[in-house]
């Protein structure tokens, strides 16, 4: 059965995310935590997609682009019936096809990422594919970083995808501000990013990354331009929902302990 | 060669509606007769061959056969990672097309040099590595890789190579193919150093010396069973190849001999591991890579026991 509650399926998310975290002692959380809220609305509410079909041609594609977010996307193609929940347990262990970052062996997984500036260059190529097959209706999602975009390779996608009318690809840039090893405006400052996106002649919206209707609304909206790309620039928090990780780079590589963990959990347990 | 591969992916493509081509902005007086064929499958995607790659990726695993074009190191060495994690990993149906390898561009310098491409895409999992010795094989070479499931490299020359085969040869991926006869040695080259390796085998004979000419056109999968073939039934194998000495076809060669335990002379004519910092033709760069007549004379020199010169074998 299909969670078509967003925030439901956000908080589930979360809590899969924590444990499978603390349990294989892997990194990442902060990623995670930062982007599943819009993760809930699209598995919730816009991807056209079947768990029962994860090959259906005509499905919309969704892209990991930050592919080290995988224990959020395992998370929400388990609660959506890709797999077995059960499956979530063995993340990052010997043998398990969970690896620590996106792979297309999981069920409900379109591309394999983890080296960052690669899915949005795949994802032009899955629209443009789509757009030549006239028939379909598919659209591309490709889900980014902030930092991601220090990758030069993003921006060849950038110029790309208007060039060829691409209005069946959404790019969603997560702005939490931070990245590897510095505040975003520390290392390599995007701002003005809205302003940056819309000369290389992209369509733009502007939002809150944490408030689930004015995804839903926004989302719902696309292509925001006939015959331009839509881009989502997303400001959100790193390590949003856990008040102890909030904002800190930290909790980009930490795993949390049996303590921290069960705090984590009370909090998203009863997040407003 | 080039006009043997645009030739050939034109008749396919007007075959085979799955077929694309995408360039990094090059192509010129060559690609127009596809591009103005099939407007809807070209595309000129800039200098931008990251992104090149990965949109060939996004086209492949959408159900269509995707050729990507530059020149040299531009479609390879420029986005290796694009080839390996999004093309290898997905065993998605990209074939990667360089013109000039080697040193086609000779004058151009060394940013234009092709030298690597060999032994790095070899290390790829999943890539199928193809360097076509004359226009006959690059003809074939393409249908092959449209044939073949999977992800492809073809290395090119340009234009105006000799066609050393009288008429096409039987072509299959993985297979040598024996050009001459012969059982005192065996020349194993690939790519564009096919025409040289006929020329030593002349001129070898000149000397009373019967050399084996195998075109290894494909890389990887190597032909193992044509190589030791030639080390149990002739006395000297040569490897002839424009790409550095280091993980191309004569340390591809040298594995499965000594693999096999096989002690055949054997020597290697390639780049040797330096910069080349003046300009010249690909013929002026093929001459400084070796005599491969000296080296096939002086290994034959150390064999003082093992084969009668003149010992008829099996066919390879």
């Amino acid at each position: 059965m299909r969670i078509t509650d967003s925030r439901e399926l956000a908080k589930r998310v979360r809590t899969c995310a924590l444990r499978m975290v603390h349990a294989s002692k892997a990194s990442h959380i902060g990623s995670c935590l930062s982007a599943t809220d819009i993760l809930a609305v699209l598995y919730a509410r816009v991807l056209r997609i079947d768990s029962s079909r994860p090959g259906w041609p005509d499905r919309d594609r969704f892209i990991l682009s930050k592919g080290h977010a995988a224990a959020m996307l395992y998370a929400v193609l388990a609660q959506q019936g890709f797999f077995p929940v059960e499956w979530l347990d063995d993340y990052c262990r010997d043998g398990s096809p969970l690896t620590g970052h996106a792979t297309v062996c999981v069920p409900g997984v379109d591309v394999s990422t983890g080296s960052l500036g690669h899915g949005l260059p795949i994802a032009c190529g899955m629209a443009l594919a789509a757009k030549h097959k006239s028939q379909t209706p598919s659209r591309v999602f490709c889900l980014m970083g902030d930092g991601e975009c220090d990758e030069g390779s993003v921006w060849e996608a950038a110029l790309f995808a208007p060039q060829h009318k691409l209005d069946n690809l959404v790019a969603i840039v997560d702005c939490n501000r931070l990245q590897g090893f510095g505040e975003t405006r520390q290392v390599a400052e995007l701002e003005p990013i809205v302003d940056k996106w819309r000369a290389f002649r992209w369509a733009v919206r502007d939002i809150d990354g944490h408030d689930l209707p004015t995804i839903e609304d926004t989302l719902a909206a696309v292509p925001f331009e006939p015959g331009r790309p839509s881009v989502i620039v997303a400001r959100t928090v790193k390590g949003k929902g856990v008040s102890y990780m909030e904002d800190q780079l930290a909790w980009h590589y930490r795993s949390p302990n049996a303590e921290q963990l069960a705090q984590a959990l009370d909090e998203v347990e009863h997040a407003a | 060669m080039r006009t043997a591969f645009i030739e050939s992916i034109c008749e396919l493509a007007s075959r085979d509606p799955r077929i694309w081509l995408l360039a990094g902005d090059l192509g010129f007086s060559v690609l127009e007769k596809f591009a103005e064929r099939f407007p809807d499958r070209f595309l000129n995607v800039g200098i931008a061959e990251q992104n090149m790659t990965g949109v060939a990726t996004g086209l492949a695993v959408s159900g269509n056969i995707v050729f990507t074009y530059s020149i040299a190191n531009f479609p390879t060495l420029r986005c290796l990672e694009q080839i390996r994690n999004d093309v290898c990993y997905h065993r998605a149906n990209v074939k990667i097309v360089a013109v000039g390898g080697g040193f086609t561009y000779g004058s151009s310098g060394y940013s234009h040099h092709g030298l690597e491409d060999l032994s790095i895409l070899s290390g790829l999992p999943e890539m199928t590595v193809l360097a076509p010795g004359d226009p006959h094989e690059a003809r074939l070479a393409v249908e092959a890789i449209v044939r073949r499931d999977g992800p492809c490299y073809l290395r090119l020359g340009k234009a105006g190579e000799p066609f050393v085969h009288a008429t096409p040869p039987k072509f299959e991926i993985g297979r040598a193919i024996q050009v001459r006869d012969g059982n005192d040695a065996t020349l194993i080259s690939t790519g564009g150093m096919l025409t040289r390796a006929i020329d030593s085998h002349e001129k070898l004979r000149a000397r009373g010396i019967e050399a084996r000419v195998l075109s290894m056109h494909t890389v990887k999968p190597l032909d193992e069973a044509a190589v030791l073939c030639a080390a149990e039934q002739t006395g000297a194998i040569v490897t002839l190849e424009e790409h550095n000495c280091r993980g191309g076809l004569g340390s591809a060669v040298a594995d499965v001999l000594a693999q096999a335990g096989i002690g055949v002379p054997f020597g290697k004519v390639a780049v040797p591991d330096r910069f080349f910092s003046k300009a010249g033709s690909q013929s002026h760069f093929q001459l400084l890579l070796g005599d491969p007549i000296e080296l096939v004379v002086r290994l034959l020199s150390r064999n003082k026991v093992d084969k009668a010169p003149s010992q008829k074998g099996l066919a390879a």
